[in-house]
């Protein structure tokens, strides 16, 4: 692979005019990924599912290059219907289409860095590998005071025009003073076994509101991973709901830093899975000052070979005294070969705080089940009911009603 | 200085930091295959027994000691450590009671288990391992009657040979992780029970664990076998000397419960846990682990962890027979520099398994502890069920209180809850009870009892006492 790897890195710099001190940080982000390779299970974040082995037994061997300096053509029919919308359009590998058109243009700022990888101070394989490959990095600023109108939508999509076999996608957000921006992630894949690597990495100054949302919901062969780092000013709010159910594979990474007071961070998640899927959801909550709270809950429900494992992890540093954190995640097992792992951790140094996790797993409850029958419901819809309210908690979280009824209706779920 | 102060400062101090001067004899400094045939030697060991350690041995050269704990430690050199050491008095093993060396016996009654009097007034049957080498056990006669094997591990290996080599080894193999396979090549002692079927013991059967000579490691290995329909309560509690290095303890015990046995096992932890500063204590790295091989077996740990610098170990149940039951209850108190890992596994394997994990952790001072468990049910386990309980009490915001649990549920007709809090004492309780007229410790002490209070109720009455004693001397200090 790693020939490959070299290969394909050589040709899409040549294809790309960028310049020299780029080309060689992205080539020590590459030495750096050849040195560690794909994460694997003995990798303690990496344990429930293993990434190295997914990829060899879905894709088998990965190819990175694309022609990044063609533009592809962008099919309308993915887009959204009956909500108004920005667009970032991320086709193949490339970006498309930046559009603004229903916001003061003068409010947002759109920037193309170049040299400006983002780096974290955290150890991921698949950060660097994205690094090195991504071909362009752009910075969106939303300026003090703004809220954005509409949603913005990115739009992830795959065709068949793919030359490779992995895309990433890097993108750098600023939400100034007071600014709030809601944000969805729509997948919609028209090609198969695709390793897709997304990175965002978001700094919210105070008092501003983010909201993202990603939905993963049409059943589609292709592996993804998308990690979200998220740095929280005084008083702003994060918000993520993540509806993680059409890849074959799909882990979520948030991590997030609460480093200004009374700054809040909301994590919800759904899994519904199906044959052979393995999705994952892993947080980690930093509470670094005091007065910070943070809710998570994430559920499942498993299908026949499905698998799904939430990892969630709550640090509270010893200046973080009152400090808030719930973790709750519940899994319904519906077939004998579904699978639940959980790993719900708390790391505490500080005493005056409230934390608690739960996690509970098992089948539907019978006494329910009986319950609705004996009320005329026939088994199915008895079980379709108790699934559907299961669900309709954590979607019900969603704090933009518009958004809300839009994911209700992806979901197919009724009130 | 008022005399409150003074009884406080008394407490503060570890009142089992004595030691005792009695001519050892040491195995030759190191690990290596001489200083195995030596300890097999001087305990006139078969050959197979041997040959078990050997196999241990040349597993552990492959074995890399694990980091993957919280608490880390600077380096043990396992050249360094004397693998084996006992009064000299023992060489030729005592018949009874009245031969023991004098010492011995003024040192186990300071600990508080005169051996004499245990045997005559409690009814409780006593093993206690001095070092190395167990010293004495009381209350065999009664045993006897009822077919009750309670004896030390080498004679065990002289007397039933044909037992220890069944099952010696099949809960924790040699080919297990670096410190249970360190054990497994250079155990000395322990104790050996084994209730034949249908049999209730009729008495709590107990151990006392004593690390007295310096450098010395001690390395026990239990073996507990129920045979059908049996049941029994053993009952374990460790201390040692004020020493300024670390001492390391790795033991291993492994419990069989057959057919419709139950074994409760209790355990009260109170090596030396370092000064203040956080020098010096016990390395506490011990495997615990039991297996529910027959149907509606059932396994109970119990432990009250006060002591040790650091504590790093998970007793576990592994639920092989249908309708088999683990359960686990643990208060873990560290103060001042102590560090503790600790947790248990249970692992699902038969139909119709329960199990249910009660863990309370307490830190104050400056330590760090980590309640890290696993539920792991098998697709093959049906209609089983966990229930996990881990709450945490922090005082003071210079220690850390954290909950890694892994669950894995494979079964979906199974059910697995896991609930965890942390928080402190608050202020609340704290002035209702002063208001009483407590002082603040004393309402502490009331406090965390009551917080501990599932945990205390599952041990045997003798033992609850002293754990509640200990818990609350554990924390002396640590408020205000």
């Amino acid at each position: 692979m790693n020939e490959q790897l070299q290969l394909d890195f050589d040709k899409i710099i040549k294809t790309l005019k960028i310049p020299e001190k780029e080309i060689q940080l992205k080539k020590s982000f590459l030495k750096k990924f050849i040195e560690n390779g794909f994460p694997n299970r003995k990798q303690e974040d990496w344990k429930f599912l293993d990434i190295s082995q997914i990829i060899k037994k879905n894709i088998g061997e990965l190819t990175f290059f694309n022609d990044y300096s063609l533009p592809n053509k962008i099919d309308p029919s993915i887009f959204v219907d009956g909500l108004e919308h920005n667009k970032i359009i991320f086709i193949n590998g490339r970006i498309e289409k930046i559009d603004f058109s229903y916001e003061d243009q003068s409010q947002i700022e759109i920037n193309d860095e170049i040299g400006k990888n983002i780096k974290f101070d955290y150890e991921n394989s698949l950060i660097d590998l994205n690094n090195a490959f991504t071909n362009k990095v752009y910075k969106i600023l939303i300026k003090k005071n703004y809220s954005l109108k509409k949603p913005l939508i990115i739009y992830h999509s795959t065709n068949n025009k793919i030359n490779s076999k992995n895309v990433n996608l890097s993108l750098n957000f600023e939400l100034e003073e007071n600014s709030c921006l809601r944000l969805i992630d729509y997948f919609s894949d028209n090609t198969d076994k695709n390793f897709v690597n997304i990175l965002y990495n978001f700094n919210l100054k105070k008092y501003s509101i983010l909201k993202n949302y990603k939905l993963d919901k049409f059943r589609n062969n292709n592996l993804k991973y998308s990690f979200n780092n998220i740095e929280q000013d005084d008083n702003s709010i994060s918000e993520t709901f993540i509806l993680s159910a059409g890849s074959d594979y799909f882990k979520n990474e948030v991590n997030c830093n609460l480093n200004g007071e009374y700054s809040s961070a909301f994590i919800n998640g759904v899994f519904s899975l199906k044959e052979n899927q393995q999705h994952e959801i892993r947080s980690t909550i930093n509470h670094l000052v005091e007065n910070t709270k943070s809710y998570q809950l994430i559920k499942s429900v498993l299908g026949k070979n499905s698998k799904s494992a939430y990892q969630g992890r709550i640090f509270v540093d010893s200046k973080a005294q009152k400090t808030d954190g719930y973790q709750l995640s519940k899994a319904i097992l519906l077939d004998e070969t579904s699978e639940f792992n959980a790993k719900p951790e708390l790391e505490i140094y500080a005493d005056d705080v409230k934390c608690s996790h739960g996690s509970a797993s098992g089948s539907l409850n019978e006494n329910s089940i009986f319950y609705l029958m004996s009320r005329g419901l026939n088994y199915q819809q008895s079980k379709e009911l108790l699934i559907n309210g299961f669900l309709l908690d954590v979607v019900e979280k969603i704090t933009d009603s518009e958004i809300r009824n839009l994911v209700k209706n992806i979901i197919g779920l009724k009130e | 200085m008022d005399t409150r102060e003074k009884d406080i400062e008394k407490l503060k101090d570890y009142k089992y930091g004595f030691t005792t001067d009695i001519e050892n004899i040491k195995a030759p400094k190191g690990l290596n295959e001489d200083v195995i045939k030596f300890i097999s030697n001087i305990k006139k060991e078969p050959q197979w027994m041997l040959e078990f350690r050997l196999k241990a041995y040349e597993r552990l050269k492959l074995l890399k000691e694990p980091n993957w704990q919280k608490p880390k430690y600077p380096k043990i050199d396992y050249q360094d450590l004397y693998y084996y050491s006992a009064p000299k008095s023992m060489k030729d093993k005592p018949k009874s009671l009245d031969e023991l060396d004098p010492k011995l016996l003024e040192t186990y009654k300071k600990l508080g288990i005169p051996l004499q009097e245990q045997a005559r007034l409690n009814g409780i049957a006593v093993d206690a391992v001095f070092d190395s080498v167990s010293v004495a056990t009381t209350f065999k006669g009664e045993l006897t009657k009822h077919g009750i094997i309670f004896c030390s591990m080498s004679e065990a290996i002289q007397k039933h040979p044909e037992l220890v080599k069944k099952y010696l080894g099949t809960v924790i193999p040699v080919t297990d992780h670096f410190f249970a396979t360190l054990n497994s090549a250079v155990f000395t002692d322990g104790s050996f029970v084994y209730i034949p079927k249908g049999v209730k013991c009729p008495m709590e059967l107990s151990t006392y664990f004593r690390i007295n000579a310096s450098q010395t490691g001690q390395f026990e290995r239990t073996l507990i076998i129920a045979d059908e329909g049996s049941y029994v309560s053993y009952l374990e509690g460790c201390t040692a000397p004020m020493r300024d290095e670390n001492q390391l303890h790795a033991a291993n015990v492994e419990l069989i419960a057959l057919d419709d046995a139950e074994i409760k096992y209790s355990t009260v932890q109170n090596w030396y846990p370092g000064d203040e500063n956080g020098k010096g204590g016990i390395y506490n790295f011990v495997t615990k682990r039991g297996l529910c091989k027959g149907k509606n077996s059932k396994i109970s740990w119990t432990q009250v962890e006060t002591g040790s610098a650091i504590t790093w170990k998970y007793p576990s149940c592994i639920l092989k027979g249908d309708n088999s039951i683990g359960e686990f209850y643990s208060i873990a108190i560290t103060n001042n520099h102590q560090k503790a890992d600790t947790g248990t596994k249970m692992i699902h394997l038969g139909k119709n398994t329960k199990s249910k994990i009660i863990s309370k952790g307490i830190s104050a001072g400056f330590s760090d502890m980590t309640y890290r468990g696993l539920v792991d049910i098998n697709s093959k386990a049906k209609n089983s069920s966990n229930y996990t309980q881990c709450d945490s009490l922090l005082m003071g915001n210079k220690c850390g209180a954290h909950t890694v649990p892994y669950i894995k549920n494979k079964n979906f007709d199974s059910n697995i809850a896991h609930e965890a809090t942390t928080s402190k004492i608050s202020e609340d309780q704290l002035h209702y009870c002063q208001q009483r007229g407590l002082n603040p410790e004393e309402a502490v002490g009331l406090i965390v009892n009551g917080f501990c209070k599932e945990v205390l109720q599952q041990l045997p009455m003798e033992f609850a006492v002293e754990a509640q004693k200990l818990v609350g001397i554990s924390l002396e200090g640590s408020v205000g």
